[in-house]
């Protein structure tokens, strides 16, 4: 392994100093919370720092946490192959204004996972190229995995599509 | 469409209009319910969209509804071939919460069972791609040694897919008396069967022009798009969980981690070759080397009582009852479990509220990420080509859709 949880915290407080709003460790992992607005830069700085070099977007999910303020935690898990290392990132969004930027310049795996993301947990990402739902179907309405989602709602039913409409050409 | 305007359309110059075609999502030479948005000049592929979720089905919201045991079942129907990993990557990431650390036997009949199930999704990924590519021979000598390996698994755990074989803090069952005579007998005829796929397929001359080159991704574009597992070593990038950040003991284990070179379909065949016959040297390693001794820890916060005791006493029914209805209580906290499945990096991020059910569980399907992929690997080939591509990512329904 890389570095340590602790000594990746002092180094990103080295390096970010007042950009790393929160920090934390717990089983051996890092986990630091950004500000909306600083997330690109930061996102490219870790990217690109060679004592960093956290060349892999692993993961991107978000949690509700409904009832608190703000309500949406979007989660970014990096990983470093050369460093062998993880990282945890956190961007916070309240409910009213739900949405983060955009990764897809930094990460191409950072698009379907954002287009999941939007269809699951409604989370919008500024500046997406696509920003389409992936599981669900564009009819759907709501996103499935807030907390305030019923698991027993009943969706309306929608008419097949007819290819022709929707601009497929013979 | 009005009569005249079709007779319009087909009156068009074929040759060089693009073309706008959707493949699937039920394709008899796709393994999995999926579409492809095509758009072809002739039969180059110029554009590929990928549709996926065809096979969703709220996976991540039902595990919030029950309780920490209760999630182990939907684990299961995560990757279907090969369920054993994602047992195990699901009840890691539950015991590092909880602070668990299971006995050594534990740890030792995880990792058997998690290659078992490696090679398994080895065996289908290998079986299918060659089975559509007209290699029928091959599909069949496949399935029957896979047969085999499932027989083992049923034998060890009671069921042959839909598993539920880990717990928190152990494994429900000890594997069986005869455990190795079963695998040694399984090896001897998979060893059988590698051999004439590798006499049928390695240098087959259709084979070989239908994989080599087709679908190579850079080593920088498989990074980027978050590739693991086997796309992403034979892109040349040697990584692998079991090496690069052990769990359940694997640093114990003497095993090498296949690479590629060119990034194409023909190096992730053969790193699938190399990677069975690595995973059965980890299982005669573990059946050679597994120590004695409890298979599960003693700790009534998270471990049933055995049934003589919930029969016969009133505490072990209590206990029992306690367990079942409100679920162990695992602490609250928050933890990212990756484990090498198939085809990538299985993740397990999950978020305990300090309650008796887990308050999220995201799942990282390594797939999901093969498929976002698929559009710039096709780029520039034939429609032809897809075939062998999509069954080189070996896209399993359940773990890409959830």
């Amino acid at each position: 392994m890389g570095l340590t949880a602790e000594a990746m915290i002092a180094s990103l407080r080295d390096a970010f100093g007042e950009r790393i709003r929160e920090s934390a460790t717990a089983f051996g992992e890092a986990t630091v919370v950004i500000h909306r607005d600083e997330a690109l830069a930061t996102f490219a700085e870790l990217r690109d720092r060679p004592e960093l070099a956290f060349e892999m977007l692993v993961d991107l999910t978000a949690v509700d946490y409904l009832g608190k303020t703000p309500r949406f935690e979007v989660v970014y898990h990096l990983h470093s192959l050369s460093q062998n290392h993880r990282l945890r990132v956190k961007v916070r969004a309240g409910n009213e204004d739900a949405w983060v930027h955009s990764l897809t310049p930094l990460w191409k795996s950072a698009n379907w996972l954002e287009r999941e993301c939007w269809d699951m947990l409604g989370i919008r990402f500024v500046g997406h190229p696509d920003p389409r739902r992936i599981l669900m179907y564009e009819e759907f309405v709501g996103h499935a995995l807030r907390k305030d989602y019923p698991v027993d709602k009943r969706q309306p039913l929608t008419p097949e599509r007819d290819p022709i409409e929707v601009g497929w050409k013979f | 469409m009005a009569y005249p305007e079709r007779q319009a359309s087909l009156e068009v110059d074929a040759a060089d209009e693009i073309m706008e075609i959707q493949m699937g999502p039920s394709h008899p030479a796709t393994h999995g319910t999926i579409k492809f948005n095509l758009k072809l000049d002739g039969e180059v592929v110029l554009e590929c969209d990928t549709e996926v979720g065809y096979l969703h089905r709220g996976f991540e919201k039902m595990i919030e509804q029950g309780t920490w045991t209760q999630a182990i079942p939907y684990t299961d129907r995560l990757n279907y071939v090969s369920p054993l990993i994602n047992n195990v990557g699901f009840i890691l990431g539950v015991e590092r919460l909880c602070g668990i650390e299971v006995p050594e036997r534990c740890q030792y009949i995880r990792v058997i069972m998690s290659e078992v199930s490696r090679i398994c999704d080895h065996l289908t990924c290998l079986g299918m791609a060659g089975a559509e590519l007209g290699a029928q021979t091959v599909g069949f000598l496949t399935n029957e040694s896979r047969e085999f390996l499932w027989d083992i698994v049923e034998a060890v755990t009671g069921a042959r897919l839909t598993i539920s074989y880990t717990r928190i803090g152990g494994v429900t069952r000890d594997l069986p008396h005869d455990i190795r005579e079963r695998v040694a007998a399984a090896f001897k005829n998979l060893r059988g069967v590698m051999d004439d796929c590798d006499k049928l397929l390695t240098r087959n001359r259709i084979f070989y022009d239908r994989m080599v080159g087709i679908g190579a991704l850079t080593k920088e574009d498989a990074i980027s798009y978050g590739l693991t597992g086997p796309l992403l070593r034979a892109a040349g990038v040697s990584y692998d969980v079991r090496k690069a950040q052990p769990y359940s003991g694997y640093e114990r284990f003497d095993f090498e981690v296949p690479v590629g070179t060119t990034g194409d379909n023909y190096d992730r065949f053969l790193i699938r070759v190399n990677e069975i016959e690595q995973s059965m040297r980890i299982v005669e390693q573990g059946l050679k080397d597994i120590p004695d001794g409890p298979i599960r820890i003693d700790d009534p916060r998270y471990v049933l009582p055995e049934k003589h005791q919930v029969y016969n006493s009133i505490e072990g029914l209590m206990h029992h009852f306690k367990l079942i209805m409100e679920g162990a209580k695992v602490p609250a906290g928050e933890v990212y479990q990756a484990v090498e499945g198939g085809n990538g990096e299985v993740g397990f991020y999950i978020v305990s509220d300090g309650s008796g059910r887990p308050y999220r569980c995201r799942v990282r399907p390594p797939c999901f990420f093969g498929m976002s992929a698929l559009g710039q690997m096709l780029k520039g080939h034939m429609i032809a080509d897809i075939i062998p591509t999509f069954g080189m990512i070996n896209m399993i329904g359940g773990e890409c859709d959830r």
